[in-house]
């Protein structure tokens, strides 16, 4: 495990110990700079193992969601690159699928078409993509609701919407930006076993971004802590806490306690400053 | 809103009657004129001639506004470039242009339809401009996200996220197109609506003015309603975007 102030880790430094070959997705010193010269990513490095859910965690505003567009292909990066299955990213790709934070449904359409409007964009047959996107509907547990519209659900609702959408599209790696903050305390919690659960049986590689420590420890294989003002990457860790009890032991559990104890000292090194 | 008209086309009846004034006529004589007046091959031919420079000059604007709208809303240096020639005109009074139009075109339908268009597209264009500038981010980043094609971008994601902003447009344009068709056939005065409203006026022929009046205005009304109706289908989801 590489040291607390370890700055900008080297690639070699990365504690990459997933089930074996290559990650899905290798961060290569990632810089990014706004106009007007804010630097915003400092030679950010990680990987994200196949398989495995990877949480990107740290300060507001130190540059989360930045990276997270980057690997997704929607902004770009100053220098450095992102590699998924070896190729470098240059745009949004089929291969990644993006839940929103603040959901982004189209209003004016149903919960069918939302959710099978990310198969309707890459011109799959209505018949098709309404069969598929009804299996994810049922999936995320909104059997019921394929007629409703996005003003007429919860925002918990809406995100499963949303996640439904991105499921749907049968990509290998699923982005996940903030996908909770809008969603009130205790659905997020049924939310996260929710998404556990769900992710169980999908196999994906999943980057899930957040401010929550306890939602990184609880959802998390690796966790990326990112600081702040030009974000860099502070530590790579592998909370990997036993999940298979009920989840009101894992909260419970020292080790997970433990865990977020870790990590809070981490940021708040950082945060003192 | 029916009694409310009731009441006040009574008030009319009565002033018409007391006889305070001889260019208000009765009400009822002013409805008769409208029976007589609507057949008659007179206001069939002015009807006609208006309508057709009303619909194309808007179909017009409807393709120009919108189409300059949403590039000024989606390449801003376009915008820029733009948007000081579009709010000059949105607010310049272009009854002042009509006759160096006249002059130009002539006396016919050319004129009466540049008039329309002049009227009615700056308000469009920058209501369009607007919505288009209102679409969440997030919708384009997550039709981008899911490799949506430019044509797909535009066709299902930004024009439907801006249609409550250019319904708006369309109304108050469709309002202008009204006023700038009259105003132009006034200005003329040797054809459809302006001219029988001249020759109604000069004559002195005011059940028939007021008739004419009547169902010019209940056609502008009728008209910016029926896009209102469609504004109101779509305004549920103009807070929630």
């Amino acid at each position: 495990m590489t040291s607390p102030h370890t700055r900008s880790p080297q690639p070699g430094q990365v504690p990459t110990e997933p089930g074996g070959g290559e990650p899905a997705v290798r961060v290569v010193d990632l810089c990014k700079e706004f106009p007007g010269g804010v630097l915003a990513l400092e030679g950010l490095t990680f990987d994200l193992p196949r398989g495995e859910l990877t949480s990107i965690i740290g300060p507001s505003g130190c540059g989360k969601t930045t990276t997270l567009k980057i690997i997704a292909g929607l902004a770009e990066a100053t220098s450095g690159e992102v590699l998924v299955d070896g190729s470098p990213v240059h745009g949004p790709g089929p291969d990644r699928a993006f839940v929103f934070q603040d959901f982004a449904l189209l209003p004016w359409a149903n919960v069918l078409r939302n959710a099978a409007f990310g198969l309707e964009l890459r011109g799959v047959p209505k018949k098709e993509r309404e069969a598929i996107a009804r299996e994810y509907i049922a999936r995320v547990n909104l059997t019921g609701f394929e007629k409703s519209y996005p003003h007429q659900l919860s925002g918990g609702m809406r995100q499963r919407v949303g996640l439904a959408r991105a499921l749907a599209v049968d990509a290998d790696i699923l982005l996940m930006d903030e996908p909770f903050a809008s969603v009130d305390e205790q659905i997020r919690r049924k939310f996260q076993e929710d998404l556990l659960y769900l992710l169980a049986e999908e196999n994906k590689t999943v980057v899930f971004v957040t401010h929550s420590i306890e939602e990184a420890v609880y959802v998390s294989d690796q966790v990326v802590i990112l600081t702040r003002g030009p974000a860099h990457v502070s530590k790579v860790v592998r909370p990997g806490i036993d999940r298979s009890g009920d989840s009101q032991d894992i909260r419970r559990n020292p080790e997970y306690l433990d865990w977020v104890e870790r990590i809070w000292d981490e940021l708040r090194d950082y945060l003192e400053k | 809103m029916a009694l409310a008209l009731l009441v006040w086309c009574l008030v009319w009846e009565i002033v018409g009657r007391s006889g305070w004034n001889d260019l208000i006529p009765p009400f009822t004589a002013v409805l008769s004129a409208m029976v007589e007046l609507v057949p008659s091959s007179a206001f069939v031919e002015a009807a006609s001639i208006t309508l057709q420079a009303f619909l194309i000059g808007m179909a017009l604007s409807l393709v120009v506004g919108i189409g300059a709208g949403i590039l000024m809303g989606r390449i801003p240096a376009f915008g820029q470039l733009m948007g000081m020639w579009v709010n000059i005109f949105e607010s310049a009074p272009l009854t002042a242009i009509v006759p160096a139009l006249m002059a130009l075109l002539g006396f016919g339908l050319p004129t009466m339809i540049v008039t329309v268009f002049l009227f009615s597209v700056w308000v469009i264009a920058l209501d369009t401009q607007v919505g288009v500038e209102r679409v969440n981010p997030s919708l384009v980043e997550m039709g981008q996200s899911f490799g949506a094609s430019k044509r797909d971008l535009y066709a299902k994601i930004l024009f439907f996220a801006a249609l409550p902003e250019l319904l708006a447009g369309i109304r108050l344009g469709v309002i202008r197109g009204m006023k700038g068709v009259v105003i132009g056939q006034l200005l003329i005065a040797v054809v459809g609506m302006g001219y029988l409203f001249e020759l109604y006026s000069r004559s002195f022929l005011m059940p028939e003015f007021w008739a004419l009046l009547c169902v010019v205005f209940a056609f502008a009304f009728l008209a910016s309603e029926v896009v209102a109706h469609f504004e109101r289908k779509v305004s549920f989801y103009a807070s929630t975007r």
